[in-house]
């Protein structure tokens, strides 16, 4: 076979008399201490883009981790081609025809690119014929790939391309794309649609997983809604408004935080003077000639795409990585690039990284534990070497309160909390210091939408006390409504910086892409 | 078909339990090995685990084969919590063996006051120093400490083997490979008047109990804990890499070499090629035996210095090599590792069709 | 001279078959993302297995056999508890070792002193498992570069989730690659005790297995630099002994101690190029797989 299984069947409207593609009813999927599906119903015909729309944690993944054979529904039928089945593994759904590209990619970072790609291939038969069929494929569908590359020398948008080749070789029926384009650039994404758009009007099914309401109404034919693991609605999201679908995914009217109005210029608090650093890391992003400044009462967003340095700044920040020279970093005046981190937290600025597990919180200790991890020195939690037991927990319960963090109390152990309660109560540890300067990584990502607003709430009424703030994050909507100005970091070099109101979405994407600078703007 | 589900936390009441139905299972594997070795698993066990402390002279003996074991398994037990895998504790307890002991014969006749103390500072420098090269070369150079620390056991082993039968030896020991006796002043004095209760024992107690103190309340200890669960969140809570590593080894090693000291001057009495039963390894299985926690530290080296009597006494009663010690050390090691999985998965039995098992 | 060369290549030969044959197993099972530090136990216990049986059959390949089995055998225990149990790779397979040497002290006591046939020479003088243990670094080689399974064996061990993602077994395929080097170990230890020696010795390996393992970190995880590092070190232990016998002033400890101390110095060496040995050594090396993460 050579192309799409199911011949294409032109326009909008399926043959309604053949059987769907794929038909799920009454699905039930059980985790310890949650519901992940509950009776979920899926219909997916040919030549349709579905969308599975919901919130984080709404049970998007779980389902078509069941489709794709790699967990096992509890209760709930399944057909395929109307017959009913049971999906025994990802093994037997790539044989019926499923393709899936993972939300985060399942690539093998030591191998080469024809490598991983051999490794999804099932039958002998298609493997010997690999480099030639990887080339067709790569023209017809716009996806250029070089096969002797190793993983981890590639982009992400190159790697996204790897996991989309290797499903369309396996000829599929349904292809299954797991939240594509929050790695890419806006131009990236608006090639991938061009490459989905073409795929189904070749007669493949597309189940498109996303929480991005405009990029569904652009693409998607057909949209079911989940919430809590329910299906909520299905419907043409052509057809309805972003206002609609948002209420359906939520569940209730969440205001967006007021538009912040920008306070006069005060004298810069923190100071970045061409920031130069080797990647400490193996696969790293070397950092080079990075300069900004950031004024009490400023929120200052810097965005692009994961990868590009982000991790790396964030440390040379807090100090986790030294800079040179001292100069380099100064914190309200004083040069700070050779001080580590507790230095720097003395100085007045906290942190709060990306990585929630591991890096800013460690899930078997406490939660008072883990505020005595940061804010030992500004709360003054140990004296003498010694921890002051009776503090740690009295600012642990604090910061509970202060941000309606979900815990049974200080003591909860940080693995019992949902990712967004331990995001709460990490952002709300560093607020909590009244800090001069924060610097955030990411600190939406993954949330649902109630702490969502909640830490933006924080991080803005902390700037109006007067701190400076640094937010990075690749939610584009989350620095355009937040931050006074923002830059875009690519390969390890930070852009102008500009404000929100002087730059338009696709020079974002250009900046993000790696141009040097839009010379048609002046800096802010 | 065997299924591990996780529980979602740490269950309190297997963190206790583990450790007890692992002994309870070393147990009756060890009835079934003294029974392929045709002997009657009842009183054969009873010979092993019982009939060492049931003579006068039992629990003391017992508090003294402990005493090492509890301080090189309480600074293993500090070590192993940052994920610092010092696994040459025998040649540290060597080295303190012989920096410490060397002091002792150079100097026969200095006052005891001053020798004995200048003894076992000394012993807590060799050991310290012999870790302190596992350490360097760790935050140095990235080599594993695992492979360095217990490549140097051997060399030290060889060292004293050299000593012993080279510069140290003993003119009058009728060339035995063996230094002299040490003196009076230089040996570690009786706690308890006849038996060999020393006061290395009260020592290895005074480890356990402030490094306790240390790993519960102090930042250090604090410190300890983060990086072994979480390096990269114990350098954004500001603590050095580098620091941690020295600092586990070199706690880890002076206990050792204390260790190794008091052994040689004290119920030993002078260094001989061979100065440990394998205290150092068997140290490995006393710190997970008591959970890396300085207090279990002290049940699990009364634990295993049981096993070490039972051996001996396994030799002279039922004829068998003292070997079973070991052997028992190791299925005691496995049983416990493989039983703390319980403590954050519950293990479901389920039966698979047949057409998904496929 | 060259008869000396010739006596020379063949002492470097039999120091170092028993290092390359129990690191190319370790090989393999670290590239599968298993760290097993059990080694030293499971070359001792192969060892006894394979003296023993030798001595109850007068079968020296009958003795490889049991060597390979039992070596096998104790991998099987350490494959339950990392990888059904997962418990800590490090402190199980230190477990593994304290074990085997108790086993093998146990089971060989009435072993000691006594002669066997030893394994007969097939070719040039030189036993079968010194052919083999050529055979087998270069089937590694193969496996590992240009098959299927070794590609789904390096993938394993560098993204376990990735891996059990497309569907690949993640805990059957470590479990085979820990019970090859265990039967691989085996193997060594039973070349120790039937060709080396031949006679079995409480603790005979002295610390061959910690030096295998040390020489997988040399060769940075590659066949070919494996069989270089085994020649290397064989050649540095035969030496030492070598030197022993001259009596030179030289206390004969200092040079028993240079092939410690040459390992030592090799990690050191290959260690501190922190970026080679990140590019190279398998990214799951030593980490617990569950499937519910």
């Amino acid at each position: 076979m050579t192309g799409p299984v199911i011949p294409p069947t032109g326009g909008d409207t399926p043959p309604l008399l053949a059987p769907p593609l794929l038909k799920l009813s009454g699905i039930v999927k059980r985790f310890p201490g949650s519901l992940a599906n509950d009776r979920v119903d899926l219909t997916l015909r040919a030549g349709r883009i579905h969308a599975l729309l919901g919130e984080n944690g709404a049970g998007k993944s779980t389902l078509v981790k069941i489709i794709y054979g790699v967990l096992r529904p509890d209760a709930g039928q399944m057909s395929w081609r109307g017959e009913a089945l049971t999906i025994a593994s990802p093994a037997h759904a790539r044989r019926l025809g499923i393709g899936m590209v993972f939300q985060h990619f399942s690539l093998f970072e030591a191998l080469t690119v024809a490598e991983n790609i051999l490794l999804g291939l099932d039958d002998a038969a298609s493997r010997r014929d690999l480099p030639r069929r990887m080339s067709e494929i790569s023209a017809r569908y716009g996806l250029p790939l070089e096969a002797d590359r190793v993983v981890h020398d590639l982009s992400v948008g190159e790697r996204q391309r790897i996991e989309v080749v290797r499903c369309l070789l396996q000829n599929p029926a349904l292809l299954i794309m797991d939240e594509p384009t929050s790695v890419l650039t806006p131009q990236e994404a608006e090639r991938l649609f061009q490459t989905l758009r073409r795929l189904a009007g070749e007669g493949c099914a597309i189940l498109y997983i996303s929480h991005k309401l405009d990029e569904i109404r652009a693409l998607c034919d057909e949209a079911t809604i989940l919430r809590q693991g329910r299906v909520v609605a299905t419907c043409d999201p052509r057809r309805e408004t972003t206002e609609r679908l948002a209420g359906l995914m939520i569940g209730g009217d969440i205001k967006p935080p007021a538009a912040r109005r920008h306070t006069a210029a005060a004298p810069p608090r923190l100071a970045v003077t061409r920031l130069g650093l080797p990647a400490t890391r193996q696969f790293g992003t070397d950092l080079s000639d990075i300069s900004f400044t950031v004024g009490g009462g400023e929120i200052f967003g810097i965005g692009g795409i994961a990868g590009n340095g982000q991790v790396e700044l964030m440390e040379a920040l807090s100090g986790e990585t030294l800079a040179d020279p001292a100069e380099a970093i100064r914190i309200d005046g004083v040069a700070a690039g050779r001080l580590d981190i507790s230095a720097r937290r003395a100085l007045g600025a906290c942190f709060a990284p990306e990585e929630r597990y591991g890096h800013a919180a460690i899930s078997g200790i406490s939660l008072a534990e883990n505020a005595l991890l940061s804010a030992r020195v500004r709360r003054g939690l140990a004296r003498l070497g010694f921890v002051d037991a009776a503090r740690s927990t009295g600012f642990a319960a604090h910061v509970i309160r202060a941000f309606d963090v979900r815990a049974s109390g200080p003591l909860a152990e940080a693995r019992t909390l949902s990712g967004g309660n331990l995001q709460k109560f990490i952002v709300g540890r560093e607020v909590n210091q009244e800090p001069g300067l924060l610097i955030v990584n990411q600190p939406t990502w993954g949330v649902d939408v109630g702490a969502a607003v909640t830490i933006h709430r924080a991080l803005i009424e902390l700037a109006a006390a007067g701190a400076a703030i640094v937010l990075l994050s690749q939610d584009l909507d989350e620095i355009l409504t937040l931050c006074d100005r923002i830059a875009i970091i690519a390969g390890g070099r930070l852009s102008q910086a500009y404000r929100p109101s002087e730059i338009t979405l696709s020079d974002i994407g250009l900046l993000m892409g790696g141009t040097d600078s839009l010379a048609r703007h002046a800096q802010a | 078909m065997l299924r591990l589900e996780p529980r979602g936390g740490r269950s309190p009441v297997w963190a206790v339990a583990s450790p007890i139905l692992a002994m309870a299972l070393t147990v009756a594997v060890s009835a079934a090995i003294f029974a392929l070795l045709g002997r009657a698993p009842g009183p054969a066990l009873y010979t092993f685990l019982i009939e060492p402390l049931t003579s006068e002279s039992g629990p003391p003996e017992l508090a003294v084969k402990a005493a090492p074991l509890i301080l090189i398994g309480v600074g293993l037990a500090l070590a192993f919590r940052a994920n610092v895998w010092n696994i040459g504790a025998e040649g540290q307890y060597t080295m303190g063996a012989i920096f410490g002991g060397g002091l002792g014969l150079a100097y026969p006749d200095a006052p005891a006051a001053v020798l004995l103390p200048a003894m076992m500072a000394l012993g807590v420098v060799g050991g310290a120093a012999a870790a302190a090269i596992p350490a360097y070369l760790r935050t140095r150079f990235n080599a594993s400490e695992i492979l360095t620390s217990l490549m140097l056991t051997y060399v030290i082993q060889l060292l004293l083997i050299y000593l012993v039968t080279g510069p140290w030896r003993d003119p009058e020991g009728y060339g035995f490979p063996q230094t002299a006796l040490f003196s009076e002043a230089a040996t570690v004095p009786i706690l308890i008047e006849g038996t060999r209760v020393h006061l290395g024992v009260a020592l290895a107690v005074a480890a356990a109990l402030i490094a306790w103190l240390l790993l519960q309340r102090s930042v250090f200890g604090f410190a300890l804990r983060v990086y072994g669960q979480a390096p990269r969140a114990a350098r954004f809570g500001g603590f050095s890499e580098a620091r941690l590593i020295w600092a586990t080894l070199l706690m880890s090693g002076g206990l050792a070499g204390l260790a190794g000291l008091i052994e040689a001057a004290g119920p030993i009495g002078q260094l001989l090629p061979k100065i440990s039963p394998g205290y150092g390894f068997t140290a490995i299985i006393v710190a997970f035996l008591g959970r890396l926690h300085p207090l279990g530290v002290v049940v699990a080296a009364l634990v295993l210095a049981l096993s070490y009597l039972g051996g001996e006494a396994a030799q002279i009663d039922l004829g068998l090599p003292s070997a079973v010690t070991g052997i028992f050390q190791g299925v005691l090691l496995f049983f416990l590792l493989a039983c703390d999985v319980l403590i954050l998965y519950r293990v479901r039995i389920v039966r698979r069709a047949v057409k998904e098992a496929a | 001279m060259s008869f000396q060369l010739t006596s020379f290549l063949l002492s470097v030969i039999a120091t170092s078959t028993p290092l390359l044959l129990a690191a190319t197993g370790e090989l393999v099972v670290e590239k599968s993302g298993v760290l097993n530090l059990g080694l030293e136990g499971m070359m001792l216990v192969g060892a006894i297995a394979g003296f023993a049986a030798a001595t109850q059959s007068g079968s020296a390949t009958l003795g490889v056999v049991a060597g390979g089995l039992a070596g096998a055998g104790l991998a099987l225990v350490f494959a339950v508890l990392t990888l059904t149990f997962l418990s800590n790779q490090v402190a199980t397979g230190l477990a593994l070792t304290i074990f085997g040497t108790g086993l093998s002290a146990l089971a060989g006591s009435s072993y000691v002193g006594i002669a066997v046939a030893p394994l007969p020479p097939i070719l040039f003088g030189q036993n079968a498992l010194v052919y083999l243990s050529f055979i087998m670094v270069g089937a590694v080689w193969w496996f590992l570069s240009a098959s299927r399974g070794g590609l789904i064996l390096r993938a394993i061990g560098d993204s376990h989730d990735a891996a059990h993602a497309l569907g690949f077994s993640v805990v059957g395929i470590r479990y085979l690659a820990t019970l090859f080097g265990g039967a691989m170990a085996g193997l060594a230890g039973a070349y120790l005790s039937l060709a080396y020696s031949p006679s079995w010795a409480e603790n005979m390996t002295a610390g061959r297995g910690w030096i295998a393992l040390a020489l997988v970190v040399f060769s940075t995880w590659r066949p070919g630099w494996l069989l270089a590092g085994a020649y290397l070190f064989g050649g540095i232990m035969y030496l030492s002994f070598y030197v022993q016998g001259l009596g030179l002033a030289v206390p004969s400890q200092v040079v028993a101690a240079l092939p410690y101390v040459a390992t030592i110095v090799v990690l050191v060496l290959i260690s501190r190029d922190r970026a080679r040995i990140r590019l190279n050594a398998p990214a799951c090396l030593g980490q617990p797989f569950h499937e519910a993460g």
